[in-house]
């Protein structure tokens, strides 16, 4: 089983290599971001829905990838309206001040096989911290096909001042939140 | 049962042990239940909800445990001088009661699958979200909680009242019979009562 994953990816990454594919356009509609937020130990549901990402990986030379998020915190999901209503607000992302939260990436590391890792500052209300996240990729369908990036990771909310006040009491709402994503980008047209 | 059966035959020690232990679960329920939907997000609003479904499943397993007891054990007959549609009333509200209690932590449940928010026991437990996330769905099991609590409300207060009609009016003991340590009120009452023991004995 092992070896032929290995061949695998190595075919893949062998393809890669002759054809130099790169993956530069990101598709929003395809992709999501999501999180689970834990309340009084309930694992609750939420997401983003307007994000837009600005790619570009080789799986020849993913160490020379590049990626940048940015979201829009107002299109916060946050598992019901009561919730909607609350985290936009002063205490948690306080999106009058702080619109978006971005992402840039510093290092993508392979971790063998389709597995990397990413690292990176991420920045919510103005503070910013390192973040690392494992993720795997994936090309969909043939040559040409589309590429897909899974990763999941968590962070403390409170390294960033989210939810604090009465919020920051971590029994009701955990300090930890995972956070999911699911990125599809397309191959750069003219490929070299 | 026949006909000769005393009326103050008292109910067994599980059903008057698990009648009292609803009550007071049932109206902290319903008085927690009123007061936390109005309050604003916060820790404690989040919590107050956890400690209500927790609760509510207790109520649930309870009132499960209560029906199968009442399968296996009738309760006392009601006196036989009291008019028949009486009974029947008395028949129909106790339907009626058990009916409810069994709805309400039901649609609260389901409510709170359709809201999104999983019920997890006492933060241990997950209970199988029965219905998937539905926000319509949730708004309308919401309306659902509530009326089905408002009717028990209003049942509760007819129960309890009839019950007091009972003890203060007809001056039977049909509510006497459902009373805990009923054994000390017969002995404060009325001390020359020989049987210390059993509570078998008429009350007057």
């Amino acid at each position: 089983m092992n070896i032929r994953r290995l061949i695998l990816s190595a075919l893949l990454v062998a393809s890669g290599a002759t054809h130099a594919l790169e993956f530069t356009q990101f598709q929003a509609d395809k992709s999501t971001l999501q999180f689970v937020s834990k309340q009084m130990g309930v694992p609750v549901d939420g997401r983003f829905k307007k994000f837009s990402a600005a790619l570009a990986f080789d799986p020849a030379k993913p160490a020379a990838a590049t990626a940048r998020l940015e979201l829009d915190l107002a299109s916060v999901d946050a598992g019901s309206a009561d919730a909607d209503g609350e985290v936009v607000g002063k205490p948690w992302f306080n999106v009058k001040l702080f619109p978006t939260a971005t992402f840039v990436s510093t290092a993508i590391r392979p971790l063998g096989g389709d597995k990397f890792e990413l690292a990176g500052k991420l920045t919510i209300k103005g503070k910013t911290q390192d973040v690392s996240a494992p993720f795997s990729f994936r090309q969909e369908g043939g040559k040409g096909g589309n590429a897909v990036f899974d990763g999941a990771f968590v962070l403390k909310r409170l390294d960033f001042g989210v939810g604090d006040g009465i919020w920051s009491d971590v029994s009701a709402v955990a300090n930890e939140v995972q956070i999911k994503f699911h990125i599809v980008v397309a191959p750069t047209a003219a490929g070299k | 049962m026949h006909m000769t059966t005393t009326t103050n035959t008292p109910y067994s020690p599980p059903a008057i042990a698990l009648h009292w232990l609803m009550a007071f679960l049932l109206i902290g329920l319903f008085s927690l239940g009123l007061y936390m939907h109005e309050l604003p997000l916060s820790p404690d609003k989040l919590k107050l909800y956890s400690w209500h479904k927790w609760a509510g499943v207790t109520a649930f397993i309870l009132v499960l445990l209560r029906l199968l007891w009442r399968l296996g054990h009738r309760p006392p007959p009601l006196p036989a001088a009291m008019p028949g549609w009486q009974k029947a009333a008395s028949h129909g509200m106790h339907h009626l009661l058990y009916v409810l209690m069994v709805a309400i932590p039901l649609s609260g449940w389901l409510m709170s699958s359709a809201k999104g928010f999983q019920t997890v026991y006492f933060g241990v437990l997950p209970l199988p979200d029965l219905l998937g996330k539905d926000k319509e769905l949730g708004e309308l099991l919401q309306t659902v909680h509530k009326i089905l609590n408002l009717s028990l409300a209003a049942l509760v207060v007819a129960h309890v009242g009839a019950a007091l009609k009972h003890h203060l009016v007809d001056r039977d003991d049909v509510l006497s019979r459902m009373l805990p340590f009923r054994k000390l009120r017969q002995k404060n009452s009325l001390a020359r009562t020989p049987t210390p023991t059993q509570s078998r004995t008429p009350s007057r």
